[in-house]
């Protein structure tokens, strides 16, 4: 099963290859991996996607606890939460039917036009991943030139919070 | 600034090797006579000598190293420390911060390179800093499950020159590390529930035990409840090896009636052992019938390998000392028929002498007639430091351990090489114990070259080579799994060790017959300044048994060559 685990992290120099380290040190999985400093200077956020079965998941977030730099560590999954990640895609679009095409499934997606050319657009989505993944299906006719995702962010809903 | 902080830390002596990027160190330590630094012929020594002090007497051991390959040299040291969790404090020197990324001469990214077999690394970036990184350090590596800590420190750190205000901290506190000091009485209340209402109850001591001074509380429990208790190889001596309430070690080389008991055992309590694949065979045939009850100070080994019925996370000792107090204060007592019929079973599979050795088919000495030989002569009470193959088994089977702390072997990581410098390691802390090093003629010589130390600094240890010149363990698998097809594992050409033990200035011995073995062992132990090597003929042909068949369950083992359960 899919996984969101959120990290607060000491913002220190090494302390993100400590947590990337163990994820390939003990053979767990990232699928994604989103990090950057908070409103606290002195933490970092990041956010791991991952997947594995219930006891994989408990060893992850047990080993990542154990990290002398970690601070607190939620799995965002086990309650409800909000996801979001943000795609730049680039695509050909050099004729008045594609072009078309494209702005109008956009459209549907909610996504924007940030940047284009003669030959190409660039459309910015924000979504959870598999709607990111459904707009590029749903783009399966025109031609992808380069797809930028940032990876999942991630936060609980209503009041909890993950802080110090 | 780095001796001065180690001084107020309350280190005596400290393992090491100089080189380019610690000579300012170095420079400090010839100027003070607070901290005793012992010149070693390796840096892996370095580690290991600083590893068994620690084991022996549960403080951290210093290692002192320069960067490159001072550092990497270091690393087989690290990792074994923190395989055990032992706490281990290891300085490395780096190249000049500005030459850090270029490739430097003997630049090694020392912090990178440690990163997955240390507790924590440090990398010392600006020089006022040191004394709390080093106070951190050691707080880190003696505190929760204790484990290495690497304080990289590039040369221009210690600069002389540069002066800084001084202070070593009392006290350091991390937000983000915080070990639990008691486990949770519910839990615990829990457990002893469970416990009670058992009728074949195991209690299964791990290196926790020892790590955590929690020897006293053990024993004391086992004999209140009167279960029979088993231990993992790095508990040896938690419970004395003559207690009858004891089955001796499990898993993979363990005794038969430890792990027919584990296996028909409905209520397993487990006190800081971290089932490991050597402990626990098949995890899905482990145990069918038993309720777990798993004590660990590191919530990460609970339910990794072996699901927990009732996890308790905290320290053996309070743990330990939470039961007893609900024990004493309960009216429900274990089963008394239940416990009976149980303890009958159990003397029923010890009568059968699984495993026991034989000596009527051949006439070499067999290498568990040593052991046994070196058990009677020091009454169970020397340190046991031991290298890694069969010696080391037959040392876990046959040592019959009256303390804990005495059993200093590399475990998790099976290093070779460990037992010399773990035994004089030992021996420089405590001059007036017998200090023996069991090792086999392949693992002596991983780090030998130790000989020379030993007699710079006059570590009076006797070495108890088994010698059967070949890599028994090796051999003894490719024996059992590749139709004795011996591949790399006999040695030739083997150095006379009597003339190499005296060239370096000390005694060497040869024992071939069992009938010379009492008389020259006494010897040698009489020789209390004198390091001796004892070189002993063996039966090449030996192997340890029991030996549970791989992926079965508990009670699946060979017996000998020929018989099986």
């Amino acid at each position: 099963m899919r996984h969101i685990i959120s990290v607060l992290l000491e913002n220190e120099p090494g302390a993100l290859s400590r947590v990337v380290g163990l994820f390939s040190q003990r053979n767990f999985n990232i699928e994604s991996l989103t990090v950057a400093p908070t409103d606290d200077e002195t933490l970092s956020r990041l956010t791991v996607t991952t997947i594995g079965d219930d006891r994989v998941v408990e060893q992850i977030t047990k080993q990542l606890n154990k990290l002398i730099d970690v601070v607190k560590v939620v799995d965002l999954t086990e309650g409800e939460h909000i996801e979001r990640e943000l795609m730049m895609i680039k695509l050909k679009a050099n004729n008045g039917t594609v072009r078309a095409e494209i702005k109008r499934t956009s459209d549907i997606f909610r996504g924007q036009i940030i940047d284009a050319t003669q030959n190409t657009f660039t459309v910015q989505l924000v979504g959870s991943s598999s709607k990111l993944d459904a707009f590029i299906e749903a783009l399966s006719g025109a031609s992808i030139l380069e797809v930028v995702r940032s990876g999942v962010s991630g936060v609980a809903r209503g009041e909890k919070v993950l802080s110090l | 600034m780095v001796v001065r902080a180690l001084k107020d830390e309350g280190v005596e002596h400290i393992y090491g090797y100089p080189g380019g990027s610690v000579l300012h160190l170095y420079d400090a330590l010839f100027q003070q006579e607070d901290v005793k630094h012992v010149l070693v012929r390796h840096e892996q020594a370095a580690t290991h000598m600083a590893d068994a002090y620690a084991r022996a007497t549960g403080k951290a051991g210093v290692a002192l190293v320069t960067s490159g390959p001072g550092a990497t040299n270091a690393v087989t040291g690290i990792a074994t420390a923190y395989m055990d969790s032992i706490p281990m404090v290891v300085i490395t020197g780096q190249v000049m911060s500005h030459l850090i990324g270029e490739d430097a001469f003997q630049e090694t990214d020392m912090v990178g390179i440690s990163r997955p077999v240390v507790k924590h690394n440090f990398s010392v970036q600006r020089p006022e800093e040191i004394p709390t990184i080093i106070k951190k350090a050691f707080h880190i590596a003696q505190t929760g499950r204790p484990g290495p800590v690497v304080v990289d420190i590039p040369k221009d750190m210690t600069t002389p020159t540069d002066r800084f205000e001084y202070e070593y901290p009392k006290n350091v506190k991390l937000r983000s590390y915080n070990p639990v000091s008691r486990g949770h009485s519910g839990q615990i209340k829990k457990a002893m529930d469970l416990f009670l209402g058992a009728k074949r109850p195991v209690i299964l001591a791990g290196g926790g035990v020892v790590i955590g001074h929690a020897s006293e509380e053990l024993r004391e429990l086992v004999n209140l409840v009167n279960v029979p208790t088993t231990n993992t190889l790095m508990a040896l001596g938690a419970l004395a090896g003559r207690d009858k309430h004891n089955l001796g070690m499990l898993g993979m080389h363990g005794s038969y009636e430890a792990n027919m008991a584990m296996h028909h055992a409905d209520v397993i309590l487990n006190i800081g052992a971290r089932f490991d694949d050597r402990v626990t065979n098949g995890t899905d045939k482990f145990c069918p019938t038993a309720k777990i009850i798993h004590v660990d100070i590191d919530p990460a080994s609970i339910s990794k390998t072996i699901r927990a019925d009732i996890p308790i996370v905290g320290p053996a000792k309070n743990v330990l000392e939470e039961m007893l107090s609900i024990l004493k204060a309960s009216k429900k007592q274990l089963d008394a028929e239940a416990m009976k019929s149980w303890w009958e079973q159990i003397d029923e599979w010890r009568g059968r002498h699984g495993g026991r050795y034989r000596t009527d088919d051949s006439e070499l000495m067999k290498p568990q007639q040593v052991i046994e030989m070196l058990d009677t002569i020091t009454n169970g009470d020397a340190y046991v430091c031991s290298d890694v193959g069969q010696h080391q088994m037959y040392a876990a089977q046959y040592y019959k351990f009256n303390h804990p702390n005495r059993w200093i072997n590399s475990g998790g990581l099976g290093t070779m090489g460990f037992g010399l410098p773990a035994a004089m390691g030992v021996k420089m802390n405590f001059p007036d114990a017998d200090v023996a090093c069991v090792t086999g003629e392949g693992s002596i010589q991983m780090n030998i070259q130790e000989l020379s130390t030993c007699s710079q600094y006059d570590i009076p240890v006797k070495i108890i080579c088994l010698n059967n010149q070949s890599l028994g363990m090796v051999r003894q698998w490719q024996d059992m799994n590749y139709e004795s097809r011996h591949s790399q594992s006999y040695m030739k050409s083997l150095p006379d060790f009597v003339k190499l033990a005296e060239s370096y200035g000390h005694v060497g011995m040869k024992v071939d017959k069992y009938s010379d073995l009492e008389g020259a062992m006494r010897e040698a132990f009489a020789m209390k300044d004198r390091l001796v090597f004892m070189d002993i003929a063996v039966d090449p042909y030996e192997h340890v048994y029991p030996m549970q068949v791989p992926r079965g369950a508990m009670r699946d083992m060979w017996l000998s060559k020929t018989e099986r359960t």
